[in-house]
């Protein structure tokens, strides 16, 4: 437990003070300085105010014993049967997380008729897959699916869970966490593990060019999502040593109170996240009209078009072309951006591909950081010149 | 039906930059607007209200001037505005956040539905909806792009899997996420805006929670830390081009013919 207070004697310039705030999180009130409910605890009062001016106050508080909570787990998510290839990439990760902790990879896989999915898991280095399979469990529904969940952790107390943040996993693993009353990670791009089984989880976060570094220091289990292609998939194993474990549906409430009518396919639509090449247009294009060369060249390469955030905002592009945090996460192996800045928003969605060609019109552009070959020029000539020589 | 609406008061841009040299984080904090998932969520509630009668409540957590946002939503069409306020809320992460929510809807009367955005666009988790409504031990769904059926008992909704559309009957009361282009949000109206002027806010502060647990709210309630932030790192293998668009063009020909794209 820890609360950030400040020392309004050490505060000579009140109003420079409150400004160091970027949340505008400062309030005087009563000659008295308070952080009010804006604050983000990015800790910039103490690091850029005056000497003891802000600091926190620890309070003590139980500490949890770390060595009850052995090991990671990944969910396998699975719809239909078919397993959502970000648990391989997780899978992956975890491997490689408890290398340095030396304990197990699990893996949770809750659905009906999925032996077969969680066969083939353990041919990807997981230690022991725990199967809750019933006929109610066929299609996701929150609260049985949850309860599952609930069992499970009881039962296996495992120190960090990784989930993807798939449609499910995104309302599942919040559930959960609530009922745990424990941290949980979104959209995490990195994940470090300590001697001491803390995980390091770091995610872009205020919504702008910043990276977060968070932990959960005294909570178990810890949790984070991780969105489809930030991390590799896992490498088969010559040598499978993992086993499946059939879990026990006796003691758990599955009532619910959400009816699941019907599960329909969605009619398959080119998505970006499996394109191979990327054309990705920004706000450099003036005009609507514009973006047909960016289609032009698109076409000409092979390609699919996808856009960044502004671009779905004005209605110009379905939110499914966008690229970034709140759109899209794509791992092409080339992708070209056009007139795009390359704000974190957007590059946490695209930073992991193999290829990156961005042109822009501003030498300083945050994209040319990331892009392996950054060309400074003006889009509305290059662009009609490449359409030309590419024939 | 009573609907409460969770909304939330974000930076107006998205250029919080950190300085390399110094660390500090650059920001107009004083830029600020509603949520825009948001507005999606306001307008469903007004059109489900408008369809079955009954009321519209939004509620916020956030420094004072996040009055501002319901002032919007009462342009929109609702009718009563709640913003949990206090400096002991300070520093919250997504579960002290959805805890204090969750004590705010407790005051905030009777309601059958409360609905969310998809998500917010400062901190992106999406996670605040699934949490609150664990805490009120009640029926969740996101990602609901369409309302199929108003029920006497619950909602028909369809929820979107990506790969497919999962079509649910939930009961009442419950939360529901709704996905971006649900319904084309309204503009606020000059008119509703005038009427609404002098309309009374409640402020919850810590001290009105029907729970008052130190533990649970602000930074004391909050599980995960932020240990540091950062610029985000740069890709060592980069080149950077620069010349009249003949010679980047031949750049860029050159770059794809090396990587064996064309």
């Amino acid at each position: 437990m820890a609360e950030l207070k400040f020392n309004t004697d050490k505060v000579k310039d009140i109003e420079s003070f409150i400004k160091l705030c970027p949340f505008g999180a400062i309030e005087y009130k009563n000659g008295e300085l308070h952080p009010n409910a804006a604050c983000k605890m990015c800790k910039l009062c103490i690091k850029k105010g005056p000497e003891g001016a802000a600091y926190i106050v620890e309070h003590e508080k139980e500490a949890v014993d770390k060595s009850l909570w052995q090991g990671i787990c990944v969910y396998a998510e699975q719809v239909r049967g078919k397993v959502h290839p970000v648990a391989y990439e997780l899978i992956g990760k975890a491997r490689e997380l408890v290398k340095v902790t030396n304990q197990k990879v699990y893996c949770l896989m809750i659905g009906h008729n999925c032996d077969a999915s969680a066969n083939d898991l353990l041919r990807y280095g997981v230690d022991e897959v725990f199967v809750y399979d019933d006929i109610c469990l066929e299609h996701f529904n929150i609260e049985p699916y949850t309860a599952v969940f609930e069992n499970y952790i009881n039962n296996n107390k495992p120190s960090a869970i990784l989930v993807g943040a798939t449609p499910v996993g995104r309302q599942l693993a919040p559930r959960v966490a609530a009922r745990f009353r424990t941290g949980l990670t979104a959209d995490c791009t990195v994940l470090q593990m300590d001697e001491n089984t803390d995980l390091q989880q770091i995610r872009p976060a205020f919504g702008g060019n910043i990276m977060a570094q968070i932990h959960t220091p005294n909570n178990r289990p810890q949790m984070a999502t991780v969105r489809y292609k930030i991390f590799e998939k896992a490498q088969p194993v010559e040598k499978i040593t993992g086993k499946i474990t059939h879990c026990s549906l006796d003691g758990i409430n599955l009532k619910s109170r959400i009816n699941v009518i019907s599960v329909d396919d969605k009619p398959p639509v080119k998505s970006i996240e499996n394109a191979e090449i990327i054309v990705a247009v920004g706000r450099g294009f003036k005009k609507v009209e514009d973006i047909e060369m960016a289609k032009t060249l698109a076409k000409k390469l092979g390609a699919e078009i996808a856009c960044t955030r502004p671009l779905v905002e004005n209605g110009t592009f379905d939110a499914k072309c966008q690229i970034g945090l709140s759109g899209r996460t794509v791992r092409p192996k080339l992708i070209i951006t056009l007139g795009i800045s390359g704000a974190v928003q957007f590059a946490a969605g695209m930073n992991n591909s193999d290829y990156i060609i961005a042109v822009n019109s501003d030498p300083k552009a945050s994209i040319f950081k990331i892009a392996h070959c950054g060309i400074v020029g003006d889009i509305y000539k290059i662009v009609p010149q490449l359409i030309e020589r590419l024939g | 039906m009573n609907i409460i609406v969770c909304i939330k008061q974000v930076p107006g841009s998205n250029k919080a930059e950190v300085d390399p040299v110094t660390g500090v984080l650059k920001r107009d904090g004083n830029d600020t607007k509603m949520n825009p998932y948001d507005l999606y969520a306001v307008e469903t509630a007004v059109r489900l209200k408008e369809q079955s009668g009954g009321k519209v409540s939004v509620i916020t957590m956030g420094p004072p001037s996040a009055e501002s946002v319901i002032r919007e939503a009462f342009a929109m069409g609702a009718d009563e505005g709640f913003i949990l306020t206090d400096r002991k809320f300070a520093g919250a992460d997504v579960l002290a956040t959805s805890y204090t929510i969750s004590q705010g809807i407790k005051m905030a009367g009777e309601y059958d539905l409360i609905l969310c955005g998809k998500q917010t666009t400062d901190g992106d988790t999406a996670q605040v909806g699934p949490e609150i409504s664990e805490y009120l031990n009640i029926p969740c769904i996101a990602n609901v792009t369409s309302i199929e059926e108003i029920g006497d008992k619950g909602l028909t909704v369809l929820m979107d899997m990506q790969t497919a559309i999962e079509k649910c009957f939930i009961e009442y009361p419950c939360l529901v996420s709704v996905d971006k282009d649900i319904f084309l949000p309204r503009l606020p109206s000059y008119v509703k805006m005038k009427a609404s002027k002098d309309q009374k806010i409640n402020f919850i502060t810590y001290e009105d929670l029907p729970d008052k647990d130190e533990t649970k709210v602000g930074l004391n309630g909050s599980p995960t830390k932020v240990q540091r932030i950062f610029p985000p790192s740069v890709n060592d293998k980069r080149e950077l081009f620069s010349g009249t668009a003949e010679e980047m063009t031949e750049t860029v020909l050159t770059k794809l013919k090396e990587n064996k794209f064309i």
